[in-house]
């Protein structure tokens, strides 16, 4: 997995709550076999009217936000759908780092598994991002994992919480996979006991 | 120290657990299906990792086969690529599928319990949201993301932080005409889509004790939507006569033992819960949702939001947003509003006591002119079992379609969709916007309510159905 350490970028704002996975990335883009290659179908129903052309309404779609690799959300982002083809699109459209006041269980889950960064900030701390983007084009932040500081050259300064395992994790780029397979023997003994009634 | 069920099955799967890390905690049935695992074996492949456990692991085609005959192609070459997939997947890593032909074949969290593979005290995960189902029988159940699927498939393990609890006492009998469906859009309605984000729910109380199986399993199925982690109910002698006698339930004298331990996995008396609540649903209406998310709900009594009442800033946005795709006034009686659609079926709802309540509603009856209806049945069994009893004949003489079994509508990954504009009275579990096809209208109801819908071409409160 890619590491996250520190990224410097573009902040898109989507003031949205309860964003959730079908419209992250809507199913007809489900039945794609790869990891990759989702970019164009992120926010497919909110970012192209019905004769493909962009929408011009659609948040993403306004010219400031072309080249943003953060984004500022509303709160129980990526709520629904356990598809981990929303962080997939997220990712391949270019976002590293997610910004919102909350997030729903598997997705949150999902972001880690991809090299990519859901930080939780308060509903004021958000607010107040999204205040400073709308007042600021090209608003840009960077985000700094090691020390759990997101910053700004207007001066803001916000620190976040983050589980210390999954920050390791994204450190250092860990597969979950490899770090289980190291105790393998746990795995075997615990199997050796295992419950089990004569079936399946 | 009393236990909670949570805790009883957490601790028990426990394989290793370091200070500062999450827990390793052993899973024992993973089951798979053909839109959220083909990356995770392609990954096995890559890295020459093997599937540890193929006997713990089931796979089934649900979320995009067509529901049309089954001697019929299928036309989607998409689909077909990941239904081909999934075959030659569980061929080479030796994995049970019941696939498009077997007579078992049906959406993964129908024929898990139907089968009897889903058991209480169990840790169950598939990369599917709604295998919080599989909590109705005292299994920790939940969904997991495609790399989860392949950490599943490659270990047999599961790196969990451990989440909250949170019971839910649900008190007093639920009136005639009201369903566990009803029950836990109120419950999601009452709590909101991220009310229970972090936690898992144990539901408790007399009028759970009074369900069925089935009806557990639609009150556990829509957890997620209130974003827990899961949804569990204690097992007692209701669990255990429903499995008893399932292919892959325990036989004989290993069955008397599986239920005594069974047995001692109901939370201790004084348990503590990191969060409780309790609510009475003696006098609960029957509920439709008018949003675009599962905590849009109201009464079948009742109108569409004003969003001017909305105190939250953001909430009332979110409703302005809703009515507008929903294309709906403020106001607007619920009973007065006209469908086009209806789809019986789906996760929540499409086993056979739904398909039973729903057809008592249309018997005799004909669908509304001008609306278009399908039932679709969880499984291939339940199609079976309900052509047996001659439910079928009952939708088809009311004029629905009869399909076969998959996931269709709920989600609109097969040819199964809404056209733009269209309003559905639907069964399934979420009314997210597009879900049920580009520029659909979602109203989620319970099996009668859609029923009754498709006869009057609206809603209409099914309690005063004749």
């Amino acid at each position: 997995m890619k590491p996250f350490i520190k990224h410097e970028g573009l902040v898109a704002a989507l003031d949205r709550v309860n964003v959730d996975t079908d419209q992250i990335i809507p199913k007809q883009f489900l039945k794609r076999i790869e990891r990759t290659g989702f970019a164009d179908c992120l926010f497919f129903d909110w970012r192209f009217l019905a004769d493909g052309t962009p929408n011009p309404e659609f948040e993403l779609n306004q010219s400031r936000y072309i080249g943003a690799s953060i984004l500022l959300a509303g709160a129980n982002f990526g709520c629904g759908s356990s598809r981990e083809h929303a962080p997939w699109a997220l990712n391949d459209y270019g976002f590293r780092a997610i910004i919102a006041p909350s997030f729903a269980d598997i997705f949150f889950n999902n972001c880690f598994k991809n090299g990519m960064l859901p930080i939780r900030l308060s509903e004021v701390e958000v607010r107040d991002l999204f205040r400073r983007v709308a007042e600021n084009e090209g608003y840009r932040l960077t985000v700094d994992l090691s020390e759990q500081m997101i910053t700004g050259d207007d001066g803001v300064e916000l620190h976040f919480d983050i589980d210390p395992f999954r920050k390791q994790c994204l450190l250092e780029g860990l597969d979950d996979i490899g770090l289980t397979l190291q105790v393998e023997d746990r795995i075997s003994a615990y199997e050796s006991h295992r419950r089990n009634f004569g079936a399946a | 120290m009393p236990k909670t069920l949570f805790e009883k099955i957490w601790e028990d799967h426990i394989v290793h657990d370091e200070p500062g890390k999450p827990a390793l905690i052993y899973i024992d049935c993973h089951l798979v299906h053909e839109v959220t695992s083909p990356q995770a074996f392609d990954a096995l492949r890559l890295a020459g990792r093997r599937v540890r456990r193929p006997d713990l692991t089931l796979a089934t085609v649900d979320h995009n086969v067509p529901t049309w005959s089954r001697s019929l192609p299928i036309t989607d070459e998409i689909s077909l690529k990941q239904i081909t997939r999934l075959e030659t997947n569980c061929r080479e890593f030796g994995i049970p599928l019941f696939g498009l032909d077997s007579p078992q074949q049906g959406i993964v969290h129908v024929i898990g319990p139907e089968l009897g593979f889903t058991q209480p005290g169990m840790t169950i995960v598939c990369g599917d949201s709604h295998t919080s189902t599989h909590g109705a029988f005292g299994a920790l159940a939940f969904g997991i993301g495609t790399s989860e699927v392949e950490h599943v498939l490659a270990t047999q393990c599961l790196l969990q932080s451990r989440p909250s609890t949170f019971r839910i006492n649900v008190e007093g009998g639920l009136p005639n005409g009201v369903t566990a469906k009803d029950l836990i859009l109120y419950i999601i309605r009452t709590i909101g889509t991220d009310g229970a984000t972090g936690f898992v729910v144990e539901y408790s109380g007399e009028a759970i004790r009074r369900m069925s199986m089935e009806e557990r399993m639609t009150v556990c199925n829509m957890s997620i939507e209130a974003g827990a982690r899961a949804g569990m109910i204690a097992p007692d002698e209701t669990t255990f006569s429903y499995l008893q006698g399932r292919p892959q339930a325990p036989k004989g004298a290993a069955f008397d033992e599986a239920v005594a331990y069974w047995k001692t996995l109901p939370s201790d008396e004084g348990a503590a819960f990191d969060r409780e609540l309790t609510i009475d649903v003696s006098d609960l209406a029957p509920q439709v949702s008018w949003g675009t998310n599962p905590g849009m709900v109201t009464d079948v009594t009742g109108s569409v939001i004003d969003p001017d009442a909305i105190s939250d800033e953001n909430e009332r946005r979110a409703a302005r947003r809703a009515l507008e795709y929903m294309g709906l006034q403020p106001g607007t009686r619920i009973e007065d509003l006209q469908i086009d659609r209806v789809f019986i079926g789906s996760c929540t709802n499409s086993r056979i006591e739904d398909l039973r309540a729903a057809a008592r509603i249309v018997n005799g009856k004909s669908v509304a002119s001008g609306v278009s209806a399908m039932v679709v049945p969880g499984s291939q069994q339940v199609k079976v079992q309900a052509e047996l009893e001659g439910l079928d004949r009952v939708f088809r003489d009311a004029g629905f379609d009869w399909r076969e079994s998959g996931c269709s509508m709920c989600l609109g990954m097969n040819p199964d969709i809404l056209r733009p504009g269209e309003r559905c009275a639907s069964t399934s579990n979420r009314n997210f916007e597009g879900r049920q096809g580009a520029g659909g209208r979602t109203h989620l109801v319970s099996p009668i309510m859609a029923a009754a819908a498709a006869v009057a071409g609206r809603f209409v409160d099914v309690r005063n159905w004749e």
